[in-house]
């Protein structure tokens, strides 16, 4: 059985159908991803880079794909009530697969450009031209997919020494009324010493329906320019998600890219960061709270092309009940890039027995006079703070609670955006205590954790 | 208000207190010394409700009530405290939320509305004073970082803003300087009242000069051997531990 066989079969019973609702741009390629799908296969758990995942099985499932680009709900601002509100933010939504720009919008006129595929590729022929589908790679058999399938996508361009006043955010929502599976689709280019900063929340309005997201978001960071990328799944236990995000960052840029998970199905996230300019920095970091059976499994690639450079990378995980995390992360260095310093971290706290975590640093160095470490650890709470706190009257669930946030609180100051951080940490609180607004119709049971 | 009667415990089959007999009332100063290894911190363990002991026979009550058929933070909430000998440091929990979650369960434990954030940082900037900390150590994570002075007089501080009934001061002196002992001695000795009571467990003679006991009793091998008033720390501080063990080796 090959899960994607019910999707190619179906690509190619309505083929004619999604060209014609599509920019001409994104047919070129969807012609070039069926041929890598002809024979491909979706990894199964146990294959190289997915030790602990499964993805033939996340795409097994009979997922309805919106060929006929039906609309959906006209405004989910109206229905919808992000976690994340008030952050003076230029507010965009995406219901399920359509986007939708909201009053706050015009905010950032004049400055930067959101706006959908289908407008970009009129109004911005060229860009789109040089950049999409650049990036990302279509021997990964999920980036085909979405590349085969995709009949819209959301195009954010800053152009040369634009700094955008407000941050962009974007929020994704599943609300339909059937099981479906998404394409989503992000192009973010950022000119010369410009600068952005973004947040995309994936949330599931109705817990009732499976969802699998199938993301691909390729970003630039042009000569000089600084770019600060929030993705947040705050989904559902029957939500699933496949994201790669590709990044390319030319001389003297500044990247940070954070991939927060606090509630969630399935999930696996991958990064792939090629630094290519001399002087660029680079900042990666995750975090995941998992109960229940939630599975988040990340995979981070960081390739050193130039020197000079400087990346730093954390993720954590704090898991409970049978939760499966999964963290990969390998850093490259060529040949001939002297004077890189690249750290990474991973740092893993299982607060039950039955949770499970698998971690696999990986460096690789062809350059002498270069800084490089990797650190992985897994551990449970530690005995002696708990009964510190349980003689000062603290009960034992609320020292956990303190001690869990406590573990994750660096990775939430590292964000660069004061009221994302406050936000965070009460988030992060509020997930600890079972008490997320989406918490009353789960059915994780985090409360126990 | 404590009595402890033929206490035994043990840690991994191990029996390390062996039948011990404790009564001690309100306004009372007892002071408990012995050599290395006779069981001193286990007691205080024991009586805090460590999980890594066991308890194998023998009763503790505590104002009329079962201690050790309560969990650790009852037992706080009842008014038991214990300043460590090695305080814990918990990266990332700053002082201010740590006091502020303790006093706010204790509260909740009788029935009371939380503390506005006003009156507790009130309180904290109040009972900070008494040992004499700076108001940095709120944003600071519990002691994180501390030197071994600041641990011990924020243990006292803690002491403070929870207002126990009965404090364990496991030795306090260990690892302090003749100035910060005396901050921290004076600490203690203001919080003093006929109503609460302070067990000092020690090794020397010096921290007893600044906080004085009404009973000392001497632990050794599981059991107090010997109880006194203040004159026999005196007297062992002279003469050391060898003639007690002596005793009690011959007896056995």
């Amino acid at each position: 059985m090959n899960a994607l066989k019910q999707y190619i079969d179906l690509f190619d019973q309505n083929s004619s159908l999604i060209e014609e609702q599509s920019p001409a741009l994104l047919n070129t390629l969807r012609r070039v991803a069926r041929e890598h799908l002809q024979d491909a296969q979706l990894p199964r758990k146990g294959s190289e880079d997915y030790e602990a995942t499964d993805l033939e099985a996340v795409f097994a499932h009979d997922y309805g794909v919106n060929v006929n680009r039906l609309p959906f709900e006209a405004d989910p601002a109206n229905t919808f009530h992000c976690d994340v509100p008030n952050m003076s933010t230029c507010m965009y939504y995406n219901s399920n697969d359509t986007f939708h720009s909201s009053a706050t919008a015009e905010r950032n006129i004049g400055q930067v450009v959101v706006e959908p595929f289908s407008m970009a590729a009129v109004d911005y022929p060229e860009v789109m031209s040089d950049h999409y589908g650049k990036l990302a790679n279509l021997s990964d058999p999920t980036v085909a997919l979405n590349t085969l399938l995709l009949q819209d996508g959301l195009f954010i361009y800053v152009p040369d020494g634009v700094v955008a006043e407000r941050p962009i955010q974007l929020v994704n929502i599943f609300n339909a009324a059937l099981d479906m599976m998404v394409q989503r689709r992000l192009l973010i280019i950022v000119g010369k010493n410009a600068a952005i900063k973004l947040l995309a929340c994936d949330h599931t309005q109705s817990p009732d329906y499976h969802y699998l997201n199938n993301q691909v978001v390729e970003i630039v960071a042009m000569q000089g320019s600084t770019v600060d990328f929030y993705d947040m799944e705050e989904s559902t236990p029957l939500t699933s998600r496949v994201s790669s995000i590709y990044v390319e960052q030319h001389e003297g840029s500044n990247v940070l890219i954070d991939g927060i998970t606090l509630v969630n199905g399935f999930t696996r996230n991958n990064y792939h960061v090629e630094v290519n300019g001399e002087h660029a920095e680079t900042q990666l970091l995750g975090m995941t709270i998992a109960s229940g059976n939630q599975h988040v499994d990340s995979h981070t690639f960081i390739s050193h092309n130039a020197p000079h450079c400087h990346s730093n990378e954390m993720f954590k995980y704090v898991l409970n009940d049978n939760a499966v995390g999964a963290f990969a992360g390998k850093i490259l260095v060529k040949p001939n890039c002297p004077r890189v310093e690249a750290y990474q971290g991973n740092r893993n706290l299982c607060g039950a027995p039955t949770a499970k975590m698998y971690t696999k640093p990986q460096l690789e160095i062809y350059t002498d006079d270069v800084m490089c470490s990797h650190g992985s650890a897994v551990g449970q709470l530690d005995e002696e703070a708990l009964f510190y706190m349980r003689t000062r009257g603290i009960g034992i669930d609320e020292a956990r609670r303190l001690l869990m946030q406590a573990f994750v609180a660096d990775v939430i100051d590292g964000v660069r955006l004061d009221a994302l951080k406050d936000r965070l940490h009460y988030l992060v609180e509020k997930r600890f205590a079972g008490t997320l607004s989406n918490c009353a119709g789960c059915l994780q049971a985090c409360r126990k954790s | 208000m404590l009595e402890i009667k033929d206490l035994r415990a043990s840690i991994e089959d191990k029996e390390i207190l062996k039948g011990i007999n404790l009564t001690v009332k309100p306004g009372e100063v007892h002071a408990i010394m012995g050599p290395n290894g006779s069981g001193k911190s286990t007691l205080s363990s024991v009586l805090t409700g460590h999980p890594a002991f066991t308890v194998t026979g023998g009763s503790v009550s505590f104002y009329g009530k079962d201690l050790l058929a309560l969990s650790p933070e009852d037992r706080a909430h009842e008014g038991l405290f214990l300043s460590f000998q090695y305080p814990v440091e918990i990266p990332g929990v700053s002082m201010v939320n740590f006091m502020r979650t303790a006093l706010n369960e204790k509260r909740k434990y009788f029935g009371q509305e939380p503390l506005s954030a006003a009156d507790f940082l009130k309180l904290m900037r109040e009972k900070r004073s008494i040992v004499q900390l700076d108001n940095k150590l709120a944003s600071r994570a519990v002691n994180e970082g501390f030197s071994g002075g600041e641990k011990k007089r924020n243990e006292i501080f803690q002491m403070a803003m929870l207002e126990p009934r009965l404090s364990i001061l496991d030795e306090t002196d260990s690892g302090l300087d003749i100035d910060a002992l005396r901050i921290v001695a004076s600490g203690v000795n203001t919080l003093k009242s006929k109503d609460n009571a302070t067990i000092v467990i020690t090794h020397y003679q010096r921290l007893l000069d600044y906080i004085k006991p009404d009973f000392v009793h001497v632990l050794y091998k599981g059991r107090i051997v010997m109880s006194a008033g203040p004159e026999l720390a005196l007297e062992l501080e002279e003469k050391g531990y060898d003639w007690i063990k002596e005793q009690v080796d011959a007896q056995q």
